[in-house]
């Protein structure tokens, strides 16, 4: 079974043509990558598949068809969204961040504080004084707290120490063990830890998918990503 | 030395009253980017359905609760009017500006224009306790009881607010939605539900400013255009308050009132300087703006 499938995804934003017919599929569990270089329409990718910019074309999550849904009846079908510069609420606490992001009578505040117990002891501080990993642990932790079974990833690492990434990767790996991760990410180190399949968009279409262990091929990782495979 | 003081008292609680009409405008602004020229309507319909449920009821009932069921029924009026206009009108209008503000703008004269055909242009007196109609010594001065209900009004409106927007989820929704509403709704919230919570709240208080305006500055009049004139003081006050501060509109509300006061009693009195009270908050503004552009507790415009 798929969590995602996506069929002639169209999106234009000012004008620009954005998307122009991506289809893919996600697989039910573990990470798939998406992957391609900057602007090439990746966050857009998710924020359509969410429903936060209008779109054309069909998407099922979880098994559902969402056209024409909210982005909030989207979330709560099971979808979990960690955008790409975190977004939290700055003038909210850290406990008023995750309180917000409830959406079940018995959030899972446990598991949240075992995976960042810093949070725990942070809880009234406010979101926009944290740093940046802490605010990525606030980001991650409002869409864990659901236990949602598919999670829309954006550039997790993005500002982090190589330190932070790797923790972040531990925390991943854990949380792939129990959902679906759909994972955009530049950092093709961890995208090699963490997926095994990855999909590459170029210039609003999808123009390769496959296996991460491709992702060796240095003409691959150049032609597409602009980058060599150690990167 | 007691002049002052009763001055100062007056101008606080017409700031109460400010801090009223304004405080709803400020969050629907705050949350929704939506300027809502139809906030006055909302005092107005407040006012006269307070004056519609206390000259209909049973005189029997006695002033001081026939009063009190029309507090009552200027909150739901304002409130219900509010929601009403969210429901039927701004939600169809949402990332369209212009058409709100025209809208809003429209549907003010409109319904002022039937208030005008239905009621005529005379002020309708709303009956009121007789000891809102007197005055409390306190120390060596003598304070209006009317100006202690407008002043009680806002103290609890503004601790009521508070409370509500830093304890309760919704309150949490709609602060979170001031920053950011697209990743409010990310989060699986309906967004749609705090916008006409925030309505629903905004006329409410709206409503009750339109009353206690009447009662307490009006002598007891409610008119057609009373609305409109509160909500070019509202429009000021969250102005230099900061736009969706409801501390910054509280303070701002009473700097508002003071000023207003205090030039009107000592200058007002002067030949051609019957309207220095209005000029004087416009130049408040001024200052205000230029010496911090996002008024005193606001966030970036």
């Amino acid at each position: 079974m798929n969590a995602v499938e996506v069929r002639d995804l169209n999106v234009t934003l000012g004008g620009s043509h954005v998307l122009q017919g991506v289809t893919f599929d996600v697989p039910a569990g573990g990470v798939t990558a998406l992957l391609g270089r900057n602007g090439v329409g990746k966050t857009t990718t998710l924020r359509a598949l969410l429903g936060i910019v209008e779109r054309r074309g069909e998407v099922r999550l979880l098994g559902t068809d969402t056209t024409g849904l909210a982005t909030h009846r989207v979330v709560r079908l099971g979808v979990g969204y960690v955008p790409e510069d975190r977004d939290v609420f700055s003038d909210l606490s850290v406990e008023e961040n995750l309180r917000l992001a409830e959406q079940r009578s018995d959030p899972l505040y446990d598991e949240v504080f075992a995976l960042f117990p810093e949070l725990k002891e942070r809880a009234r501080q406010r979101a926009g004084t944290l740093s940046g990993g802490q605010q990525q642990m606030v980001a991650i932790a409002r869409v864990l707290l659901n236990g949602w079974p598919l999670l829309l990833v954006d550039e997790p690492s993005k500002g982090l120490a190589p330190l932070l990434v790797s923790e972040l990767a531990d925390v991943l790996e854990r949380v792939a063990e129990r959902s679906t991760i759909l994972l955009v990410e530049q950092n093709l180190a961890l995208v090699k830890r963490l997926a095994s399949r990855v999909i590459v968009l170029d210039h609003g279409e999808v123009v390769h998918t496959g296996s991460s262990a491709e992702l060796a091929d240095e003409s691959l990782a150049r032609r597409f990503l602009g980058v060599t495979s150690g990167a | 030395m007691s002049i002052f003081l009763a001055l100062t008292f007056s101008g606080v609680a017409l700031g109460a009253v400010y801090f009223l009409a304004a405080s709803g405008l400020s969050l629907i602004y705050g949350l929704m980017d939506i300027l809502n020229f139809a906030h006055g309507l909302f005092m107005t319909l407040g006012a006269y359905a307070a004056w519609d449920v206390a000259t209909h009821l049973p005189a029997s009932w006695g002033a001081p609760t026939l009063f009190g069921v029309a507090l009552v029924a200027s909150i739901l009026g304002g409130a219900l009017a509010a929601g009403l206009t969210e429901v039927l009108i701004i939600r169809h209008l949402y990332a369209r500006p212009v058409s709100q503000i025209l809208v809003t703008i429209g549907l003010d004269l409109a319904v002022v224009g039937l208030l005008l055909g239905g009621f005529g242009s005379n002020s309708l007196s709303v009956p009121v306790p007789l000891w809102m109609m007197e005055a409390s010594k306190v120390g060596s001065v003598n304070l209006p009881n009317a100006d202690f209900v407008a002043l009680s009004a806002g103290v609890v409106v503004l601790v009521a607010l508070e409370w509500f927007l830093a304890r309760t989820r919704f309150g949490i929704t709609i602060r979170a939605g001031v920053e950011n509403r697209t990743m409010v709704s990310a989060l699986g919230v309906n967004v749609g539900r705090a916008f006409t919570l925030v309505f629903v709240i905004g006329g409410a208080m709206a409503g009750l400013a339109g009353l206690l305006y009447s009662v307490v500055f009006s002598g007891d009049l409610v008119s057609p255009t009373q609305g409109d004139s509160l909500l070019i003081f509202a429009f000021i006050v969250v102005v230099i308050g900061g736009l969706s501060s409801i501390r910054g509109s509280a303070i701002a509300a009473l700097l508002v009132g003071l000023v207003q006061d205090y030039t009107n009693f000592y200058l007002g009195t002067h030949p051609g300087f019957a309207e220095i009270g209005n000029l004087s908050v416009v130049l408040l503004l001024a200052v205000v703006l230029e010496w911090r552009p996002r008024g005193l507790l606001g966030r970036a415009l």
